[in-house]
């Protein structure tokens, strides 16, 4: 794989998690979450490990943002009580 | 940190380039001239299966109880969620 | 907090999109064997597809599609699939999960494992897909809300 676009790729995984750590809304960390591990499918697709990025992005970007998500209201209802 | 960051960036320049045929993991006769594992799996998983994708062969096939134990785990995650988030249903309900 | 995703133009999006992911899941779990993909990967694609359409619509929507008390047994038949083709292996005199002594006439054992390896993926999708809604279901119940 061309090492400038697994470069920019890197760039962004880093940027993704920092937000992802930083941010006081819950609801932007879980979509800066899926965002990480969409980009970390494409980066295990440029490896060659085509199996793992489908897993990771059928997993990481679609069921675990759902379940995230409804984590994040249910709880927020929770307190709102 | 830094230091542990610098640490592990010199281990990595050690490592040998992806995709490199002539890698030790590649070699058919492993360093202690017994064969590798994988070059079996390579060699004759098409013509114990008939299925192109050796992937879907070493998990369904030749590892297949390691697959039947990983969705035995799944299973009973499922059945461990079930059983905690519906006593919680349960009690606020009543 | 009151209903976030219930409008009507959510619910019409995830009724157009939810089939093809559904059958896009179903594609990868037949088509495992030439392409990448395979059991779990299809079934994760299946379980997205329900609960696209369970976000979107909430849950008198989602039980025209599959119901709440359905996806337990799913679970258990997707399971009992690759349990019973190790069983009948076992019955016919070979290992256990050894597809090449599947009672199917007229087949070579290259074939038989070929068609095994199907057998066991539609299990494994069957039961992923069930046990990621289940989990869903459970963390949403009591609470009408998408």
């Amino acid at each position: 794989m061309i090492w400038e676009v697994e470069l920019i790729i890197l760039v962004f995984l880093a940027l993704s998690a920092i937000v992802a750590l930083e941010v006081k809304d819950m609801l932007v960390a879980v979509v800066m979450m899926t965002i990480f591990s969409f980009l970390m499918a494409l980066l295990f697709i440029a490896m060659g490990a085509i199996d793992v990025g489908f897993t990771e992005a059928v997993i990481g970007a679609g069921v675990t943002g759902i379940l995230f998500v409804v984590v994040v209201f249910q709880t927020s209802r929770k307190s709102n009580d | 940190m830094v230091l542990f960051a610098a640490v592990l960036i010199y281990a990595a320049s050690d490592l040998p380039y992806r995709g490199d045929p002539d890698n030790l993991m590649h070699a058919e006769q492993s360093i202690t001239d017994t064969r590798v594992m994988g070059s079996y799996f390579i060699q004759n998983a098409y013509r114990d299966a008939r299925t192109p994708n050796m992937v879907t062969v070493v998990l369904g096939d030749y590892r297949s109880i390691d697959t039947f134990g990983e969705q035995i785990v799944i299973y009973t995650a499922g059945l461990i969620a079930l059983l905690v988030l519906r006593k919680t249903k349960r009690r606020r309900v009543v | 907090m009151n209903k976030p995703f219930q409008t009507p133009i959510v619910l019409l999006g995830a009724r157009l999109l939810s089939p093809y992911i559904m059958l896009f899941g179903w594609y990868v779990i037949i088509h495992g064997h030439y392409s990448p993909g395979g059991g779990f990967q299809g079934g994760a694609l299946l379980a997205a597809s329900i609960l696209l359409i369970r976000v979107a619509g909430g849950r008198r929507v989602a039980q025209l599609q599959i119901k709440e008390f359905a996806t337990t047994p799913l679970a258990v038949v997707g399971v009992s699939i690759y349990f019973a083709a190790g069983l009948v292996a076992v019955a016919m005199g070979g290992y256990f999960l050894d597809y090449g002594m599947l009672p199917i006439p007229g087949m070579d054992p290259a074939w038989l494992r070929y068609t095994g390896i199907l057998i066991i993926e539609v299990g494994i999708g069957l039961a992923v897909m069930a046990i990621l809604v289940m989990i869903y279901d459970n963390m949403v119940r009591g609470e009408d809300y998408g």
